[in-house]
């Protein structure tokens, strides 16, 4: 019974925490829907909704029970596999980034033996990642260019011209964005010396004060990014193929009930996604500086306090987000494109190429 | 059974066979084009294979460069037949042959 | 046990895909079928401890040159090939081709699997994107910067494969290309036979 329960104790722990993370981040979506509608609202100069639940916080729940319910239309010429597959393709690339997500310090002071089946013996750091990989940043990267997969078949399945257009215009703006972003994310990775964004994180904990936070060195990656983010997510001021007075819905003009409400979801999932990313990378994750005077360096109330600290930092990209969609008018597609060929990508990698030669000098 | 080095081999071996089988078969320039990846991957995996069992990087700096090449080939492979297709609305490579005779 | 059970998980649905690759004539479900090998193949490289690898294959092949395959496929609107039906001994030739490349791989299978093995070199780091990262610019350099330039060359060729070019300079080009067919041969004036 021992070795057993010794065996099995990882896979258990795995499994608990995917599943854990995986509630966290669909509440976060869920209600960072809500937000968006309350936020834009009040930038609008109106209320957003506050009939179900006070203030509106049942809302999420409201959606998810409508979407259920609603007739779910399947276009007749359309090939249904691949009409199926999109939203599949488009929610799991959007979520399987989180089991690389750093979120929050090891917990290295608690004695682990008080678990039964001495399943806890010899174990003395619980570290708040699912899984700590070499090449975190890479994996992150290419899972997004994966998502692109989910929009492009969307729009070729509905055997329809707007979602085509709408399908065709995203995914080739979503793949020249890429590019910038690949190259922004080069500039707080030559600072930290690793791909793995635990160790992204610990270099902004040892760096000198004047470089605590990846932000200040490299000011000009984090715009880039985040300009970037706005278009891999389709957000404006970049979502021109699912603006509504455009391309009645884009690639998503054919789907209807879950299946929207799966795409849906994907993009705000992708938003969360980018907001931990740029935390990560720039703000320093979930180190708050000053946190370490208060309490012991590892132990439960540091962590606790840290990730609450990751959270705040995330939310409050979220908020820009929306910030932005309620502010900006969109681009149009040709204007898109050149911008993010003529002008973001060169930034992005004389960026790296300055960032380069300064690292170099730097320590030799 | 562990997996040996022979079985990444034998995994290799089937992938380009069935790449080779493709190539021959199909007569879509893309879909021929697609199996000429297949043979690709399926090399890259002996290579990656032979790294780990000899502990060399070199595999896996040269699984790079055949990435490399493929992606290089990917574009203007598709140039061509983007062009191709301007000028014959079809894709199928038994209308590629102006040049015979 | 668990790699073992991995790899030969990975391995059945790189072999499916890639059969149903090679199947169907849809070319965007044999495309779909393909992106299925590409990332069982990157689970593969991962129980062989190459993850920079596998996150590169993931991000070029799967994320970039099959997006352009699929874009190709899209803005061509192209249907289902059809079936040989003019060169019927390709049929031939691919079944034995085929059946030649099946033998050498068993061949290989039982050569390597009875060949004394040394235990496999426990290093960790081989995978690791340092020792990939210091071999590339130290040991391989020239061969990086030559593949830095074989893809400079193809990202121009791409661009001017596919220029339209527009009526003024089409015009241009063809008097060009006319003019000189005149000075070269002396068939007739190219010019008149429109």
């Amino acid at each position: 019974m021992e070795s057993v329960a010794q065996t099995a104790f990882p896979w258990v722990v795995w499994v608990v925490a995917v599943l854990l993370i995986f509630q966290g981040v669909l509440m976060i979506v869920a209600y960072t829907v809500l937000a968006e509608r309350k936020v834009l609202g009040w930038i609008q100069g109106r209320i957003g909704p506050n009939r179900v639940g006070p203030w509106g916080l049942l809302q999420p729940f409201a959606d998810l029970l409508k979407f259920i319910f609603k007739e779910d239309l399947v276009p007749d010429k359309s090939s249904r596999f691949v009409y199926y597959l999109a939203p599949i393709v488009a929610l799991t690339c959007a979520l399987m980034p989180m089991v690389v997500y750093p979120f929050g310090p090891a917990i290295t002071t608690v004695d682990w033996s008080f678990l039964p089946w001495h399943v806890g013996d010899g174990i003395h750091t619980l570290p708040l990642t699912v899984a700590q990989i070499d090449v975190g940043v890479l994996f992150v990267l290419g899972i997004t260019s994966v998502g692109v997969y989910g929009i492009a078949l969307a729009g070729w399945s509905s055997n329809s011209k707007y979602s085509l257009m709408g399908g065709l215009r995203s995914s080739a703006q979503m793949v020249s964005y890429e590019l910038a972003m690949g190259a922004a994310v080069l500039g707080p990775v030559l600072l930290a010396g690793s791909l793995d964004l635990n160790r992204i994180i610990g270099a902004q904990i040892g760096s000198p004060w004047y470089m605590r936070w990846f932000i200040v060195p490299q000011f000009i990656a984090f715009v880039v990014f985040l300009i970037a983010a706005f278009a891999e997510t389709n957000r404006v001021p970049f979502d021109l193929p699912e603006a509504e007075t455009e391309l009645v819905a884009g690639f998503h003009t054919e789907y209807s009930a879950l299946k929207f409400a799966l795409f849906f979801m994907a993009e705000y999932v992708n938003m969360f996604t980018v907001s931990v990313m740029v935390t990560v990378l720039f703000l320093g994750g979930w180190y708050v500086p000053g946190l370490s005077h208060l309490f012991e360096v590892g132990s439960i109330p540091y962590a606790i306090f840290s990730h609450i600290g990751f959270l705040i930092k995330i939310c409050f990209f979220l908020f820009f987000y929306i910030w932005v969609r309620g502010t900006l008018p969109r681009f149009r597609f040709d204007q898109l494109m050149n911008f993010g060929w003529k002008f973001l990508l060169p930034v992005a990698l004389i960026n790296v190429i300055v960032t380069i030669v300064v690292v170099y000098f730097l320590n030799s | 059974m562990e997996p040996s080095l022979a079985s990444y081999l034998a995994l290799s071996g089937i992938l380009f066979t069935i790449g080779a089988t493709g190539v021959i078969f199909k007569r879509n320039a893309i879909g021929m084009f697609m199996c000429i990846e297949l043979m690709l991957n399926a090399v890259n995996l002996t290579f990656v294979a032979f790294s780990r069992y000899y502990a060399d990087v070199t595999g896996q700096l040269f699984v790079f460069m055949v990435m490399s090449v493929a992606a290089a080939e990917a574009a203007v492979g598709l140039g061509i037949i983007i062009a191709f297709y301007r000028n014959r609305v079809s894709v199928d490579v038994d209308d590629a042959s102006i040049l015979k005779n | 046990m668990v790699l073992s059970a991995v790899f030969f998980l990975f391995a059945g649905l790189a072999i499916a895909s890639a059969i149903s690759m090679v199947y169907h004539k849809n070319p965007l479900y044999s495309a779909i079928s393909l992106i299925g090998v590409f990332v069982s193949l990157s689970c593969i490289y991962i129980t062989l401890a190459a993850p920079f690898i596998a996150a590169v294959q993931v991000l070029i092949y799967a994320g970039a040159i099959m997006v352009l395959v699929v874009f190709v496929i899209m803005l061509l609107n192209l249907d289902d090939a059809p079936s040989l039906n003019r060169l019927h001994y390709l049929y031939g030739v691919g079944a034995g081709l085929g059946g030649i490349l099946l033998i050498q791989t068993f061949f290989i299978f039982y050569a390597v699997l009875r060949a004394p093995n040394h235990a496999v070199a426990e290093n960790q780091t081989v995978g690791k994107t340092l020792s990939i990262g210091s071999a590339m610019y130290t040991e391989y350099l020239l061969p990086v910067e030559i593949v830095g330039v074989l893809l400079l060359m193809a990202v121009i060729g791409a661009v001017i494969l596919v220029r339209r070019l527009n009526q003024p300079e089409l015009e241009k080009l063809v008097d060009e290309e006319l003019t000189r067919r005149n000075e070269e041969d002396e068939i007739g004036d190219y010019r008149i036979s429109i």
